[in-house]
């Protein structure tokens, strides 16, 4: 703990200095010059009344168009004069000029959406998903990819209802797929170890929130136990509300941050 | 004299127990009794001071005015209508020479000879009291004379209530420091508890990272007192100043430090092996600490010596039950929250976890509790009639459950914490696209912000350390 003395003194004095001075100055009443004669006798026309825009896509690519299943393709876009932009595919809300990465595990079309009061605009690409050529046996796993790239890579997060902590079918599905995952990388690595993340949307208090992270952290352990990960490996932490994936009110952002997620333990 | 004893008497309980009045009345009834009600009238001159002293008694006469007006417990006379003749020490008072009247019948007259009690006494400035005085350099230091006058009594050696030195260093710090002292000698003869002394600690994220701050109760000297560049919340402070407390990633899991205000060095202090460990609070004897931690999957309530030994569960449910608050006047009673029922709501018990009440009603959810210092009042955040997450500040009686919305849907308006004068709440609020600190009444009045930088959360309002 140290004690860390602002010297933010100075600044603030001249500020007030300047203002003061300001203040001080009386205001010297100035003669009013008439205004110049106007150059043509015809009054311009008015202005044509503002239209909004239409919205407008101008650009939605895929990058690449075909991948094999797990990997990644990226998303990019541009669009201009809207006011609501969303993807679908449980994708959300879109920024105006933005890149997403994605990971079909089956051939999936994207929709681009854009509206403004002027109008909407929609665009869509594909992406294609071939299957991927069987995994070898685990004992023979490349060992250059290591645990903590195979987890940031293909972990997927259980999500949560809100003051909840248990699983729901959809966390469940998540976590079965994340055992799976678990076994292949402790059978390479026995030194690696995971710590599971609990968060929570921005709603309920600081204070409440660490151990209702805690508990989603905790509940999520003790599934991925009951499908024979060893629980030695798995550690559980609680960040509360305080490491958001998004800081929108709204109920897409507030269910993001609702998860238990799998980071490799420090 | 006899009724002036009385009135001063009467502000007494008034100015202490305004939490206890605050519940019993109407919501009508409380607003009167902290903003309007029979308050003494006081007039407060500006001070000058000799030569240098002069410089800063800008900032003394603001202190000084501002010290005494939010203390709620005076009616402060404008300076517009004071005589133009103010008297700065004792024997500027010159008592009138009264002069026969010109017609027979008419009542002798006053002739001014200088400032007389009856200046301040009579309208239009109709003050009870009166406080003046001076300031001057000697020997390198500050030094004000202060007087406070009952203006009631008949002559100047009668009238004194207050006449005291006061020293401070020669700059603006100084200037400030004497102020307070003053005004907390007055507001000490009204009733009022002093804030002097008091700090209000709290968690600001402005460097990017959620340190622990200190401020005064104005606002100003806002300074960092942590430096983990982690996550470090949940500030406490023993009821002496002696210790420090409060959560921290900077060591992975959330865990609880504790520091010696004294040596400003950090304490052993054996967190439970857990995924969390959070919201420390002091026992009043400063030699235990309760605190949250996550027992077999639920943070639970957990009470250990101050470093840590001896920890003992205190609650044995499947929920999640945190913020742990003694009662400063019974050390067996606490309050806490608790989703034991359902959403989490305010729960009474004895310190050993027996005798359980919940004390709200079971709507929304509650946060942040907070005790009044005469131990009847709580303070708390609670979503009663909003959506999860708009919290509004509302204060409790626990002997009777009865309670007052404070703040009415303004912003997200969370961590109330009682001031040691029993008067004023402080809590966070977010009026704007940041979370900022705020002071008001325990009636909900006089708002004012005190941070105006990054998010400032969780204050708490104590005695300084060290």
């Amino acid at each position: 703990m140290r004690l860390n003395p602002r010297t933010l003194s100075a600044a603030v004095f001249a500020m007030l200095l300047m203002v003061g001075a300001a203040g001080c100055k009386k205001k010297i009443p100035v003669a009013t010059a008439p205004p110049p004669a106007p150059a043509s006798r015809e009054t311009p026309p008015p202005p044509p009344a503002p239209r909004a825009a239409a919205a407008s896509i101008s650009s939605f690519t895929v990058e690449p168009r075909s991948i094999e299943r797990g990997q990644a393709a990226t998303l990019r876009w541009s669009i201009t004069n809207a006011t609501e932009m969303s993807l679908d595919q449980g994708l959300g809300v879109v920024q105006a000029n933005g890149t997403r990465q994605v990971f079909p595990s089956n051939t999936t079309t994207y929709t681009l959406s854009a509206r403004s009061a002027g109008g909407g605009d929609s665009k869509t690409v594909t992406v294609d998903v071939s299957a991927p050529p069987p995994p070898p046996p685990p004992s023979r796993i490349d060992t250059s990819i290591s645990g903590s790239d195979m987890l940031t890579r293909e972990a997927q997060d259980a999500y949560f209802d809100y003051d909840k902590s248990e699983v729901r079918d959809d966390g469940r599905t998540a976590l079965t797929h994340d055992a799976d995952l678990l076994k292949r990388i402790f059978a390479a690595d026995p030194s690696f170890t995971v710590a599971i993340e609990g968060h929570c949307d921005e709603r309920g208090s600081a204070e409440y929130n660490l151990g209702l992270g805690d508990r989603r952290a905790t509940a999520a352990k003790e599934f991925l136990v009951q499908l024979g990960v060893p629980a030695d490996r798995l550690t559980t932490i609680s960040y509360g509300k305080d490491r958001p994936v998004c800081t929108d009110a709204t109920e897409a952002c507030y269910q993001r941050n609702r998860r238990a997620h799998l980071s490799p333990a420090k | 004299m006899k009724i002036r004893i009385v009135s001063v008497i009467l502000l007494v309980p008034a100015a202490l127990g305004i939490g206890a009045l605050l519940i019993s009345a109407q919501d009508k009834k409380i607003t009167g009794v902290i903003t309007q009600g029979e308050r003494p009238a006081m007039a407060v001159p500006d001070f000058r001071g000799a030569g240098e002293a002069q410089n800063f008694m800008n900032g003394f006469n603001k202190t000084l005015w501002d010290e005494l007006a939010g203390a709620a417990v005076l009616k402060m006379v404008a300076k517009s209508y004071y005589p133009i003749d103010v008297p700065q020490q004792p024997q500027d008072f010159k008592p009138p020479t009264m002069v026969a009247p010109l017609r027979r019948g008419d009542s002798p007259k006053a002739q001014s000879n200088g400032p007389w009690l009856t200046d301040w006494s009579n309208p239009p400035v109709s003050a009870n009291n009166l406080a003046f005085g001076y300031t001057a350099v000697q020997n390198g230091q500050l030094v004000l004379r202060g007087w406070l006058y009952n203006l009631a009594q008949a002559d100047p050696q009668s009238a004194q209530v207050i006449g005291k030195l006061y020293f401070g260093t020669l700059d603006a710090q100084g200037a400030k420091k004497i102020a307070r002292e003053f005004a907390a000698d007055i507001l000490s003869f009204f009733g009022a508890k002093s804030l002097a002394g008091t700090k209000i600690y709290f968690v600001s994220d402005r460097t990017g990272a959620k340190e622990i701050w200190s401020m005064d109760y104005d606002g100003t000297n806002q300074r960092e007192l942590t430096h983990y560049q982690s996550v470090s919340t949940m500030p406490a402070t023993s009821a002496d100043g002696k210790l420090f407390a409060f959560t921290t990633y900077a060591q992975g899991n959330p865990k609880i430090m504790v520091y010696s205000a004294e040596t400003d060095r950090r304490l052993p202090f054996i967190n439970p092996v857990s995924s969390a460990v959070e919201t420390p609070e002091f026992t009043p004897d400063g030699r235990r600490l309760m605190f949250s931690a996550s027992i077999e999957g639920w943070v639970q309530i957990c009470i250990a010596d101050v470093n840590g030994g001896g920890m003992r569960r205190i609650s044995h449910v499947r929920a999640i039950e945190v913020s742990p608050k003694i009662n400063p006047k019974n050390p067996n009673e606490a309050v806490f929250i608790s989703g034991r029922g359902g959403s989490e709501q305010l729960w009474k018990m004895n310190i050993d976890g027996g005798d359980l009440e919940m004390l709200t009603d079971g709507q929304g959810y509650v946060a942040n509790p907070s005790w009044s210092p005469n131990g009847q009042v709580v303070a708390f955040a609670w979503t009663k009639g909003y959506e999860p997450g708009n919290y509004n500040i509302f204060v409790m009686d626990t002997a009777n459950r009865k309670f007052v919305q404070l703040t009415h849907g303004s912003g997200r308006n969370e961590n109330p914490w009682w001031a040691p004068d029993g008067v004023h709440i402080v809590f966070s609020s977010k009026r704007g696209r940041n979370t900022h600190l705020y002071t008001m009444l325990a009636d909900g009045s006089n708002v004012q912000q005190l941070t105006t930088q990054g998010n400032n959360i969780q204050p708490v309002w104590a005695k300084a350390i060290n």
